[in-house]
């Protein structure tokens, strides 16, 4: 396409405002890394900004070394890989025959699906059958009651009913059976789905805190998120601070700045670390899913 | 009579046997963990009891609704809770349509992708350490807007955490940042679909970069962004709770107290417990909501052609 002047000129204003608002995105996130990396009297001072002044590892060293860091990590960890794939596994067993048109009562199952998107019990009731299952304070409340989310089923619901039916009738005849079809055929070919799926669990996994407010009072199974809301929100921390700069209150409260920083760091790393991985995936599986309706 | 369920069990369903299978647990599931709890809602219009449970406690009839609705704080969570949801949908409905026409306006293949995945990355971030990273930038002292704030006037940054009239617009521009590229992202795929021969035969016919965005890229998004104006009109009531909660302190409760934050605060903080009155605050709030979204869609339908239903 020939441009004309102006929209030289305009294509170069569209560059300055998305890198604008490329950086702007990013500069909270250099703050914080800056913060982590300086030293107490360096953020104390009013130094630190972009760029870490006085560098050291000391917070991170502190924050790793902690036992409840690394504590609440663990159930993190667990809750998401655990979590996840019983939401994957339980996700792609319900869509599949859900995407069969010679399924009875498809329609019906389908429609208590999608009701359970408009409309739903509220936090007590909700709150009152997980106490009735027994599953308050323990580990399984943040796995079981969030297993099935509507919205995915359809997304991959959606996504098996444009896999080619030659294909399934073709296994069908060589003698695989529904399951061996789903996991041999379906599966491997509804991979940009399984993987934004993936996602999305993983990360609501490893983001969540608001059911263990709701249904845990047991702090050995307190996850990351909440560790990070009580240290950043409550100042509630174990890590000593006998390196010197306890000489005063208002130094040792400080202090805890570059050790806030460190933890919010430490906790987001792992999925920044994935997300390139799946990124390329996520937006194929929205759209693909969402299209069709 | 029999005979004949036993052969259509035969012939329809025992082929795929394994297919229905797969269908139970997750159907038991969503029976226990979603329509157990909307019977449960019945609580709202009870007295609840322990120790008679949901079904045996006593009717008591829309009292529940009548004591919140006489409340002192009934007008003030009506106000918070609307005004801080519209405020976030005026903001942060138009921008992500921005953001996209001037994404897609732009010729650069390699730098859009890149501005693009960097706006993702924020919306899979906890709002958790949203939050954490918002207290820390905006601290007086040690933060970098506090920094930046004390170098341009002297003056130090008042603490935006203690003031309830910043509490609206932290919360909404804070989401801006989180949320402006993910909500782009179906913007984004519904213009990659215009047909490139239209700008050509625009551009042939002298019209200029603005007016093609204005008449062409406009258009073609116009079905995508009514749906989710749909959407999010049906949800105005469903401020986002999470952040809220982690935002709120005793310093900024006037302004940041909202509906689903005070029926958490009188259901099941410690000391209250009052579940059917916090039953039917959220009850309220939900119908709120679905003759909200029912009234969105009619409208929707009536003045154009696309609508949920």
């Amino acid at each position: 396409m020939r441009l004309t002047r102006g929209e030289h000129l305009a294509s170069r204003l569209n560059y300055l405002a998305l890198g604008f608002i490329a950086l702007l995105a990013l500069l909270p996130f250099l703050h914080i890394v800056a913060q982590s990396f300086s030293s107490h009297q360096a953020i104390t001072s009013g130094r630190v900004t972009l760029w870490p002044v006085d560098f050291s590892f000391e917070a991170y060293v502190k924050v790793l070394s902690e036992q409840a860091f690394v504590n609440a990590f663990k159930v993190s960890l667990l809750r998401t890989v655990i979590g996840t794939l019983l939401n994957v596994v339980i996700t792609c067993m319900l869509a599949y025959p859900l995407s069969k048109a010679y399924i009875k009562g498809r329609s019906a199952i389908m429609f208590l699906i999608v009701f359970t998107m408009l409309f739903n019990g509220g936090m007590i009731p909700t709150f009152l059958v997980v106490k009735a299952t027994g599953l308050l304070n323990s580990f399984w409340v943040y796995i079981i009651p969030g297993a099935v989310s509507a919205f995915n089923v359809i997304i991959m619901r959606n996504f098996f009913q444009g896999v080619p039916p030659e294909l399934e009738e073709s296994a069908k005849i060589d003698g695989s059976s529904n399951i061996g079809t789903l996991i041999r055929i379906v599966v491997p070919l509804s991979m940009p789905v399984i993987a934004t799926i993936t996602l999305f669990h993983a990360v609501g996994h490893w983001n969540a805190f608001f059911d263990t407010v709701l249904y845990v009072t047991d702090r050995n199974l307190f996850p990351l998120q909440v560790y990070l809301r009580e240290l950043i929100m409550f100042n509630q921390s174990n890590i000593s601070n006998n390196n010197g700069y306890a000489a005063n209150i208002d130094s040792t409260l400080l202090a805890l700045e570059s050790l806030k920083a460190a933890a919010l760091i430490a906790s987001t790393v792992p999925i920044l670390i994935v997300y390139p991985f799946l990124q390329k995936h996520f937006v194929k599986g929205i759209m693909l899913g969402s299209v069709k309706g | 009579m029999r005979a004949s369920i036993f052969n259509w069990l035969k012939k329809e369903v025992f082929p795929s046997w394994q297919l229905y299978l797969f269908l139970i647990p997750a159907t038991v599931y969503i029976i226990i963990f979603a329509y157990v709890p909307m019977a449960g809602v019945q609580i709202a219009f009870k007295n609840f009891n322990f120790n008679l449970g949901i079904w045996g406690s006593e009717w008591i009839g829309l009292d529940n609704f009548r004591r919140f609705f006489d409340s002192y704080q009934f007008t003030t969570l009506i106000w918070n809770t609307i005004s801080l949801s519209v405020y976030s949908l005026l903001i942060s409905f138009p921008l992500p349509i921005l953001f996209a026409l001037v994404l897609n306006s732009f010729t650069g293949q390699k730098f859009k992708k890149l501005v693009q995945s960097v706006s993702y990355m924020p919306h899979f971030i906890s709002t958790v350490v949203i939050v954490g990273m918002l207290v820390q930038l905006f601290n007086p002292r040690t933060g970098a807007f506090g920094a930046l704030y004390t170098f341009f006037s002297g003056e130090l940054l008042a603490d935006a955490f203690a003031n309830p009239g910043a509490f609206q617009h932290l919360y909404v521009w804070s989401g801006i940042w989180q949320g402006i590229g993910w909500s782009s992202i179906i913007y984004i795929a519904a213009l990659s679909s215009v047909d490139e021969h239209l700008h050509e035969a625009a551009q042939i016919d002298g019209a200029s970069r603005l007016q093609r965005v204005r008449h062409i890229d406009f258009p073609s998004i116009l079905p995508t962004a009514t749906i989710m104006l749909i959407l999010a009109v049906g949800n105005i009531m469903e401020v986002g709770f999470e952040k809220v909660f982690l935002m709120q302190n005793e310093l900024n409760i006037s302004k940041s107290e909202v509906i689903s934050t005070y029926v958490y605060k009188v259901g099941l903080t410690i000391g209250s417990g009052d579940f059917s009155f916090a039953t039917a605050i959220g009850l309220f709030n939900s119908l709120i909501n679905f003759v909200l979204l029912i009234m969105v869609n009619y409208a929707a339908k009536k003045f154009s052609d696309t609508s949920l239903w």
